[in-house]
């Protein structure tokens, strides 16, 4: 294990409003080709912590290191730069262009083309676009307009975007809320292949049990701001203080006795 | 020290029309969300009505009576409005509703003329505050003294009315979720109805109050929408609040500006304007603008290049418009330079508004920034034609630089608003600095080279440069720089998230843009011979927008077709009619309400229903009427 290089590491990270401490003093860290999951109640400080990760947010004190670089202070689109892919909550893509443009244009600011202003952007790195395309499985709606898309395909077109800079690291805000639960499996089993397949790190928050159990190498759980547990699912799933706190009683959120519990 | 206290109660008395009037358009804004270009219309209109009401009733009771029952019966006259006119496009973009309610102005302009006249009318003093009062040697009117008192009242009445009437509590509901309060069963009709009712109502008697103080004519409203736009962006739009510290701002910055700066005032208060827009984008005492719920775009058929069977068309087209001069006279030949060159400014207005996504209401700055480049360089340093139209436009460039880099910090209504107070800066310069650009006379004997110089051959010149840069324009659209572009306006949040720096992709767009106008602008200086203000002015700015709209702003090129239709209409409207404001004011209106995609996107929109008569488009359409 230690021979896998660090990509993220996140030490005594801290943010409050007003009074209200929304992180305190996280620090965690993450691999190559690892998937970490972020769970806790709402209100744990889980999409503060993320926003300070993707540079939305500044943390008021702590440090963040991603792939060498000291992060705390720099932008979202510098933070992509160094080989950060995102995902939202609620889907942001861009509706007025066809699937295969929404890709292109993440190529186009790849290639650093964004200025060019003579060039066809229809020709631009079509391949490469079309590959991504179907390594998501999307290939076939390349030509469609984006906004005709359902809710289940938009979230496999922003994988596809969120891979178009050859990330190191995958940053996913609870990525299969609103959809379906056999969409959720299939879109975390694509997600999870695709991450091992290419060594990059995933970090994602979720609400669905189901999907962080059966898919996250390590688990996370924050509560008030604070980091209360941390392990492996079986040690977190076993831990009394987050079955209190956040998982409650029984084996629902067991995979392997799922039919059993019959939630 | 006396006479800097009498300047002072000068502004605050100024500032009670302005804050009655500003207030009105906050309060409408916050519920409707409607920026309603109209509210000086409204002003205007209640000067007028309170002029005839007040000289035909005499005594007190004629007066103040005259006064509430003028603003009485504007309001009516704003009701009628609301319930034929903006229930329509309470759903339509921003852009349509600044167009539909300016299109009301300038039906109102026509109509106040037909009714009043065209000469400038005096009103009676207020009974019981004619006199003036002694201020160690110096007179203050004493209406003065009552329109400082009274701002504080109506303030006053309309916080109790905002905090304590169930009426009041709605109105606020409505101003943070107006979908909520519709959920919770509230009649959201006659809610937006007596509150633009409440609104047109304040507007109107600022304007009545007024006729004992200035003269009533037909060009008020203009001059007040400007000011109380500068005065709500500064307080923040929805804000009472906001609106009474602004006015009273703005009316002090104007009374001590002329002592400071007689020449150019106005530049004190966009100055003002555009510090507080840049350190607080959503004014001192508003919010800042909640993102959600929004369904971005309109497009669902996107944007594609020409087949090679409509390139040859555009081609033939272009073959015919260059065979004009051989069977066409001097005069029509002008007029087709005059069309070819709103060609040129309302493609690049199109381009920034369709790409962009950044409708600018002031984009006659920078083509008159252009030919006001072209009458210093060929009048001032007497360059050759062809030298002074490669450099003329680099004045609308460099204006496009500045005040673009500015204003792409905000976006929606407040861009429109702060593009149109920079055009209005660049107008008062022009209108102002009379030692370099001749104020109001202008720039005198621009003209061409001979080369040029004959109607065929400078027609030639404006179709070509017109076709290049259509052309060149259309290729930055499908460039990797236009889809960059497209991805900020479509989704900010992924663009950042794909690396891409929106601010910086949004402020190229707006220099290239501006230069484009620039270089309309330059022929225009060569075309008439002369620049005057007018080139820099709202009418024109508007002018522009019209052209977009009317060839659909969703489209790549409809902005061509739209300048040709609404320029040759234009033309010969104004050789038809006396009052072709009506007739243009009537037709944006129609235009918006009936006609939302333009004439090229309505053609589109028939050709795609033909071309697949699938469920698919079918659910496309009715994504397109809930898309706001």
């Amino acid at each position: 294990m230690s021979m896998v290089p660090t990509l993220l590491s996140v030490q005594n990270l801290s943010k409050s409003y007003g009074g209200v401490h929304a992180v305190r003093s996280v620090s965690f860290e993450l691999r190559a080709g690892e998937i970490l999951a972020l769970i806790g109640p709402n209100g744990a400080g889980k999409s503060t912590c993320f926003d300070m990760l993707n540079g939305q947010n500044t943390p008021d004190s702590g440090r963040i290191n991603l792939l060498g670089e000291d992060t705390v202070g720099r932008k979202p689109r510098a933070i992509w730069r160094l080989g950060v892919g995102r995902t939202f909550q609620i889907t942001a893509t861009f509706p007025t262009m066809t699937v295969r443009e929404n890709v292109q244009v993440a190529l186009v600011s790849y290639g650093r083309q964004l200025f060019n202003l003579w060039g066809s952007t229809a020709s631009y790195a079509r391949d490469e676009a079309g590959r991504l395309l179907d390594l998501v499985g999307m290939g076939a709606y390349a030509g469609r307009p984006c906004g005709e898309l359902a809710y289940g395909d938009l979230k496999r077109l922003e994988l596809a975007i969120a891979l178009a800079n050859q990330p190191k690291l995958l940053l996913m805000d609870e990525p299969t809320a609103g959809m379906a639960p056999r969409e959720r499996i299939e879109l975390m089993r694509l997600t999870a292949r695709i991450a091992r397949e290419q060594s990059i790190g995933v970090l994602f928050t979720e609400h669905d049990m189901d999907v962080v159990f059966e898919h996250a190498d390590r688990i996370l759980v924050l509560n008030r701001g604070s980091l209360i547990a941390e392990g492996s699912p079986e040690e977190v799933r076993g831990n009394p203080q987050v079955r209190a706190i956040y998982l409650g009683e029984g084996l629902v959120y067991d995979a392997r006795h799922r039919e059993g519990a019959g939630a | 020290m006396a006479f800097y206290f009498v300047q002072f109660l000068t502004g605050l008395a100024s500032a009670a029309s302005l804050f009655l009037v500003a207030s009105g358009l906050s309060i409408i804004f916050g519920v409707t969300r409607i920026v309603n270009f109209a509210h000086g219309a409204f002003y205007m209109l209640g000067a007028y009505v309170a002029f005839t009401l007040t000289e035909r009733f005499s005594g007190a009771l004629g007066f103040w009576g005259g006064i509430v029952v003028a603003a009485l019966i504007v309001a009516a006259v704003g009701v009628l409005v609301e319930m034929v006119l903006l229930r329509r496009i309470y759903h339509a973009p921003e852009l349509f509703q600044l167009l539909a309610t300016f299109g009301l102005t300038l039906m109102v302009q026509d109509i106040v003329v037909l009714i009043w006249g065209p000469d400038d009318l005096l009103g009676r003093r207020a009974p019981g505050f004619r006199g003036a009062v002694d201020f160690f040697g110096q007179n203050i009117p004493s209406y003065d003294l009552f329109l400082i008192a009274l701002s504080p009242i109506v303030l006053g009445g309309l916080w109790l009315l905002f905090q304590r009437t169930r009426w009041g509590v709605l109105v606020r509901a409505a101003t943070q979720d107006r979908d909520m309060v519709a959920a919770l069963g509230v009649n959201q009709k006659w809610l937006f109805t007596s509150v633009f009712a409440l609104g047109v109502f304040l507007a109107a008697l600022g304007g009545a109050l007024q006729i004992p103080r200035d003269a009533v004519h037909h060009a008020l409203d203009l001059r007040i929408i400007v000011d109380v736009f500068v005065v709500v962006v500064i307080g923040g739009l929805g804000s009472i609040i906001g609106a009474f510290v602004a006015a009273v701002l703005v009316s002090e910055l104007n009374a001590f500006g002329i002592l400071i700066f007689p020449k150019i005032s106005i530049i004190l208060v966009f100055l003002v304007m555009a510090v507080v827009l840049i350190v607080r984008p959503w004014g001192l005492f508003g919010k800042p603008e909640a993102a959600a719920r929004r369904t971005p775009g309109l497009t669902v058929n996107p944007w594609r290049p020409l087949t090679s069977g409509e390139r040859s068309m555009s081609i033939g087209a272009l073959v015919l418009a260059a065979m004009l001069p051989l069977f066409a006279g001097n005069y029509a030949l002008t007029v087709g330079s005059e069309i070819a060159i709103f060609v040129i400014f309302a493609a690049s207005l199109h381009f920034l508004m369709s790409v962009g996504g950044l409708a600018s209401f002031g984009h006659a700055a920078y083509f008159g920034l252009g030919a006001y480049g072209v009458a210093f360089l060929a009048k001032a340093a007497g360059l050759p034609m062809i030298v002074s139209l490669l450099l003329g436009p680099l004045l609308g460039l460099l204006g496009a630089a500045v005040f673009g880099f500015f204003a792409v910090q905000l976006s929606g209504v407040y861009f429109a608003m702060l593009t149109l107070a920079f055009a209005q800066i660049v107008w008062s310069i022009a209108f102002q600095w009379v030692a370099v650009t001749g104020g109001d006379n202008g720039i005198l004997g621009v003209w061409p080279d001979k080369w040029a110089a004959g109607p065929a051959s400078f027609y030639w010149l404006s179709l070509a440069i017109a076709a290049l840069a259509v052309t060149v324009l259309r290729v930055i659209v499908f460039s990797p720089f236009g889809f960059a572009l497209r991805a900020t306006r479509d989704s900010p949040l992924r663009s950042e998230a794909i690396g891409i720096d929106g601010k910086r992709v949004q402020w190229t767009a707006f220099v290239i843009s501006g230069t484009v106008a620039g270089i309309g602008g330059a022929l225009f200086a060569y075309l008439k011979g002369s620049v005057f203000p007018d080139s820099l002015g709202i009418s024109l700015s508007v002018d522009a927008l019209v052209m977009v709209l009317l060839g659909g702003v969703e489209t790549v090129s409809g902005a061509v077709i739209g300048a040709i239709v609404f320029k040759a209409a234009n033309i010969w409207l104004v050789s038809q009619t006396d009052l072709s404001k009506l007739v243009l004011g009537g037709f944006i209106v129609l235009m918006v309400v009936a006609f939302p995609k333009g004439i090229v996107g309505t053609l589109e929109a028939i050709r795609n229903r033909r071309r697949s008569s699938e469920p698919k488009s079918a659910l496309a359409t009715s994504r397109i009427e809930v898309a706001e």
